[in-house]
Order: structure tokens, then sequence, then C-alpha cells
């Protein structure tokens, strides 16, 4: 079972910031989705809204075809996972916060659960005030992950967690979502880690949507074209140049935008090589503001 | 495994024809699941199943019901001519392009290519 998102004109205004401005978003369900967005770009926001912590003043949010504020079918559904670490209280012990996550998932696997606490090498009899942050995290997962809720939301939940850790959540995430498909959204900004686990993007900016595709499509919308120097200059003019890079008399310049079956005719006839972009380099294109 | 140069399910098709053609895969031999693929390389499944996809619409691939993929049996010959049409325009003009650029004569690489020859047929 997967839950599909519909919002329409989202907003949400703080004293002297919109939050989230005007944002309309439908995500069908059942995929792994990438949210991404600067660190104050509303990523956080959004899913507490949608994961039904908070309460939508403008606009419309459906989970499932229904709102989920106060909606106790569907927040059963919805597990969202903050980096702040909020499923994980500081007075329980490891066993206790699996015990309350049991009673109130309808989908609880323990097996599971007990699986993830020894492949993250959590002791289930440990206060969890006594735990690392990478260790907070990592049972924030165990519990996002053994939920198997239908919509299942992480926010930014790997903090503290090093290398091997992160890397053993993403293999254990996907073959999770492989046997039991539902719809994830992980927000992160460690995109170069995740980025082939994603089979749609969401970026946002300053609360507004800035794209949203699937993972290929979006890396398709940027180019390197690479080349003798000047054949790259000439052709590359006029365009929205990312970067560029330069090795004796070969040239590699990164580009956004649609390059036309006409223009890669030409760039083929000079000798040029266009390849797509990584998703990192056409985030922080899409993402540069003038703020700090 | 997998770089930013090309799209993913592109590169996955495109290791899968090697293998055929390296021999690692023979003809009706069952190619590994879309999901055991995409676990393992750590991509998502629905990107292996393009790659996937892509082998099907192109004969290199069938599919059974119920089974999985396995590979075509003329799969191999069939590569094997389309690296071959493309030898010409891939490999040998480029490299006529780099002798012209350093200032190589076309008689000395000819001259190479038969010395090469000769010793093969020796």
């Amino acid at each position: 079972m997967t839950l599909g998102i519909e919002i329409e004109n989202l907003t949400v205004r703080y004293p002297g910031v919109t939050a989230i401005d005007d944002l309309t978003l439908k995500l069908e369900g059942g995929k792994i989705y990438g949210l991404l967005g600067r660190n104050g770009s509303g990523k956080t926001t959004l899913l507490s809204l949608i994961a039904a912590f908070r309460r939508v003043t403008e606009g419309a949010i459906l989970v499932d075809g229904e709102a989920p504020f106060e909606n106790e079918r569907l927040t059963q559904q919805i597990c969202l996972v903050r980096e702040s670490g909020d499923i994980v209280v500081d007075g329980d012990s490891v066993k206790g916060i699996l015990r309350r996550s049991r009673r109130f998932r309808p989908h609880w696997d323990d097996e599971f659960a007990h699986r993830l606490l020894d492949l993250f090498q959590l002791p289930l009899n440990r206060g969890v005030a006594k735990l690392s942050r990478g260790q907070k995290s990592a049972l924030g997962i165990t519990v996002g992950l053994a939920s198997r809720a239908p919509l299942t939301m992480l926010d930014e939940a790997y903090l503290g967690m090093d290398a091997p850790s992160r890397y053993a959540f993403y293999d254990v995430l996907l073959e999770d979502y492989i046997e039991n498909p539902r719809t994830i959204i992980l927000s992160t900004h460690l995109i170069e880690e995740v980025a082939r686990l994603f089979e749609e993007v969401v970026i946002i900016d300053r609360g507004r949507l800035v794209a949203h595709d699937d993972t290929e499509s979006l890396r398709m919308r940027g180019a390197a074209v690479v080349g003798p120097a000047a054949a790259v200059d000439d052709f590359t003019t006029g365009m929205t140049v990312l970067g560029e890079q330069r090795l004796g008399g070969t040239k590699s310049v990164t580009v956004y935008g649609e390059i036309d079956p006409d223009a890669r005719a030409v760039a083929a006839d000079w000798g040029l090589e266009l390849s797509p972009v990584a998703l990192q380099d056409l985030f922080v294109h899409l993402t540069k503001g003038d703020r700090a | 495994m997998f770089d930013d140069r090309s799209p993913i399910y592109h590169q996955i098709a495109e290791a899968i024809k090697n293998d055929i053609l390296s021999g690692a895969l023979g003809a009706d031999e069952q190619v590994m699941s879309t999901n055991q693929y995409a676990a393992y390389y750590r991509i998502n499944p629905a990107t292996a199943a393009k790659g996937f996809q892509q082998l099907v619409d192109e004969g290199v691939l069938y599919k059974r019901r119920g089974i999985g993929m396995f590979v075509s049996p003329d799969a191999r010959d069939m590569l094997l001519s389309q690296r071959r049409e493309r030898f010409f325009a891939d490999v040998v003009e480029p490299m006529i392009a780099e002798a012209r650029v350093i200032g190589i004569p076309l008689d000395d690489v000819v001259a190479r290519i038969q010395t090469l020859k000769g010793r093969e047929s020796a």
C-alpha cells in the first residue's frame, strides 16, 4: 500500500518570513522521492505539514485524498522522522521506544526493528539520553523504517551518523523498499550519496517549488560540453553557464537548459561531447541566491 | 561502477551488453532481476528497470513471464555486428583525426597496421 500526496497553493507564514510560498506539488506515490533544498528552504515545514504535525492554514494538503490533520486513519499511515530526533524521547529507553512504536504503528515489523538495531549496534536496554547523536539518528531511522508506514518521510535523518552507517542505512532502505514498496520521501543535502536512490526529485528554494522531475530527466536539463576550447566557447555562447574548466586546449563548460536535437547535431559535427550533469551541480545552480 | 557522464540506465544496458559480448552472459542465460541489480548497485529499481527495458526493446533480452529475463539467442551476433558497424566511426576515424592533428603521416599508420597484420599471420 502506498499513499499519494497532493499539495495545492500551500502557504505558511511565520512572523517576518514566508516559509512556504504558494507551493503546488503532486506526488503519485509508491516511489522514493528526494526532497532537496538548502537550509531554511522550507523542507522541514513542508514535511511537518504533510505529517499533520501542524495545521494547514492557507492552501491544502491531501494525502490519499484526505486532509491529514487530526485524521487518525491517516496519521497511523504516515511516519515522519525529523533530524531533531523527536521520535526519540530522552526519558525513554531504546526498548521503550520500540514498544510504543509497536502499539501505534499498524504495519510495525518487530523482527526488522531488531535487525536494524543490530545493524546500527544499538543496545536495547540503553537509555536514550545516553545515546550519541549518531545513535539517536540511527534509532530514529530504525523506527522510521520498521514502522513500514505507507508514507514514510525521513528528514535529514542521518545527522551525526558516520559514512559506513549512512551507507548501511541507504542499503537497508533500498532493500526494504523493494520488498515493501511504499512512498518514501528523503530530505537531504548529501545529494551525491543518495541521488541514485531517487526515482523523482523535488527541489524547493525559499518555500517555492523550483523543480520536480524524474532524476534522469532532471539531470538531462543540464549538460557538460567538452571539446576544443574555441569550439566549446562558440557553442555555449548565449547559454546559461554553470561553470567551466580548462585543461590545455580542452575545455569543459557546464550549461543549464534544454539542448535541442539540432544543437546536438551541431555539437557532434564540431567534435564536441555532451553529457548529463551531476544532480549536485544542478541543485547548486537552481538554489543559489544572494543570501548568506 | 556508474558515473555522471550518461544516463544511469544507459550505463546499465551497456554493462550488460559488454557481459554478453565477452561471453560472461551466454545465450538463453538468465540475467539478474532488476531488483537484485538495484540492490547490488545501490540504485533505484525504476532506473534499473528502464535499463533492462531498453535491452528488451532492442531484442538483446527477452522476458519469460513470472520467471525473469534472459539473453536472446542471437544477442551476441547482433551486438557484434553493431559494434563492427560502429568500429570505423568510433575507432578508426578518430585515430586518423588524431594522427592528422599531431602530424603523423597516414602512410606511417598504414605501415604500422601492415606490420601488425604480418605478425598476426606469421
